[in-house]
């Protein structure tokens, strides 16, 4: 028997729903360069952010996002009640050591860089279900540590795919209170991991188009809402391939009319040599905790659905020629 | 033999892969081919400049040789601790690879890469992580071309 709160195959209804009432994000030069360098909250001037490692001005990064969102609304880390974090990195380091400084209770999450809705996801669910008031989702990547985890060393002269994507270097975080006031979140649609056989790891987004669709489609059943409903429907990082198959994947389905767009799309200039566009957890996590978020406190978006994709293999699995599963979650987030 | 719900997904996989090969744009071939020529091709008649040079010069034909590339090896090294031979070989691609060059190029990326892990579990251990491949089958051919040679001469 399905939950109280369940609506259709994958979709949950939050009966009172969190309020996002802070959020921040902090970004790396690159993504500052872009055309929404203004809507962060701070914009690093080089990738190491003054630390030894990448590792370490990754995590602290993260850990900036969060103090400054917490800061917003005058809180302190003690404040906050739970942290549901993610990064890309090998044991999501990043997000632990954030969270060891930070020394409010942790929940890890690694959904490669569908992270940002599973946080938001979970830390609604948490709420809705009474067992926290105050709760910080977060997300976080570096374009530099992950492309020594999962590609080449930084300074290797290869050439990069067309299709291939940029890893942004960013961090987001949301704080979900139950009470006050804000964008709320309405609904969240949990992802299965859908496969479409793709195997090209300089090509995520053919990877996890089908997933990003699969969940809009199910979001949309589930919620019986037309696919006009939402002000923006926005993905997390399919990129310009990705994001050109979804659109075709959509006539299929029968979405009528989404307006839709993607936020590895949107975070970079044209000129800024990105490939296929952005990537990573920081990628949707900054243009939500940046540009979106804002607009929706302007009022010029009321209604979004943010569903952010993940590309759910390793470089072991990609070596063995396996292909290459892909998720995405969906959050819907309204005003009031 | 296939049961039909493998048919039914790889009929799906397929339709799929027929949908996203039409939005991926094709590499700029002619683009790539003159690039690479062009550096490749730079790159060796840097070196080929050098060793006339020495000749020219009374320096023996091996010796002139090897110093070339030692020359060229530490050129490469320099500007990949630079940050700029990769930018090179993003234009470049396998015109920057293929000569001696890259070969030092892939070697000093690694060390520098790993170097925050320590002199041994990071430089160390991880120095020939994308040139190793080059090595083994490198010896491996030789052996071949040693034992052909043997086959041929006896």
């Amino acid at each position: 028997m399905p939950g109280r709160k369940k609506r259709g195959q994958q979709t949950v209804v939050f009966d009172t729903p969190p309020t996002i009432t802070a959020w921040a994000s902090v970004v790396g030069p690159k993504e500052g360069a872009g055309p929404w360098g203004r809507d962060f909250d701070a914009v690093m001037d080089d990738y190491i952010f003054g630390e030894k490692t990448w590792e370490i001005a990754e995590y602290k990064m993260l850990r900036n996002t969060i103090e400054r969102a917490l800061d917003k609304r005058n809180f302190r880390p003690d404040d906050a009640e739970l942290l549901l974090a993610g990064d890309l990195l090998n044991q999501i380091v990043a997000s632990n050591f954030a969270a060891r400084d930070l020394a409010i209770p942790f929940l890890g999450l690694y959904g490669a860089c569908s992270t940002m809705a599973e946080s938001l996801t979970v830390g609604a669910m948490l709420m809705d279900g009474g067992y926290f008031e105050r709760i910080v989702a977060a997300a976080c990547s570096h374009h530099y540590t992950a492309e020594r985890q999962y590609r080449f060393p930084t300074e290797q002269g290869v050439q990069k795919a067309q299709t291939a994507q940029w890893t942004a270097t960013a961090a987001g975080a949301v704080l979900l209170e139950a009470r006050g006031s804000g964008p709320y979140i309405k609904a969240a649609t949990v992802g299965k991991v859908i496969d479409m056989g793709q195997t090209d790891a300089s090509d995520m987004g053919s990877a996890m188009a089908g997933a990003a669709v699969h969940t809009i489609k199910t979001h949309l059943d589930d919620m019986a809402l037309s696919g006009d409903y939402y002000d923006l429907i926005v993905t997390g990082d399919l990129g310009k391939v990705g994001s050109a198959i979804a659109r075709q994947l959509f006539v299929r389905e029968g979405i009528v009319s989404p307006n839709y767009s993607d936020c590895g799309v949107l975070l970079y200039d044209r000129e800024q040599a990105v490939g296929s566009g952005g990537s990573g957890c920081g990628c949707s996590a900054c243009m939500l905790c940046g540009p979106l978020l804002k607009k929706m406190r302007g009022g010029e978006l009321r209604k979004l659905l943010l569903i952010c994709t993940g590309a759910l293999m390793s470089p072991i699995t990609a070596f063995q020629g396996e292909s290459i599963p892909g998720i995405a979650h969906a959050v819907a987030i309204e005003l009031w | 033999m296939q049961s039909p719900e493998q048919k039914l997904i790889q009929i799906e996989r397929q339709e799929y892969e027929d949908l996203a090969s039409q939005f991926r744009p094709k590499p700029k071939l002619a683009r790539n081919l003159l690039w690479a020529f062009v550096v490749g091709g730079l790159i060796c008649t840097l070196g080929q400049w050098m060793v006339n040079l020495m000749v020219g010069r009374g320096v023996s034909l091996a010796d002139a040789s090897s110093a070339a590339s030692c020359i060229l090896i530490f050129l490469a090294a320099l500007t990949t601790g630079l940050g700029y031979y990769n930018q090179l070989g993003q234009r470049a691609g396998a015109g920057s690879i293929v000569p001696i060059t890259g070969f030092a190029n892939a070697i000093v990326a690694s060390a520098l890469e790993f170097k925050r892990e320590g002199y041994i579990f990071g430089v160390g251990a991880r120095i020939f992580t994308v040139a190793g491949p080059t090595l083994v089958f490198g010896f491996v051919v030789a052996v071949l071309m040693g034992l052909i040679k043997v086959f041929l001469t006896s």
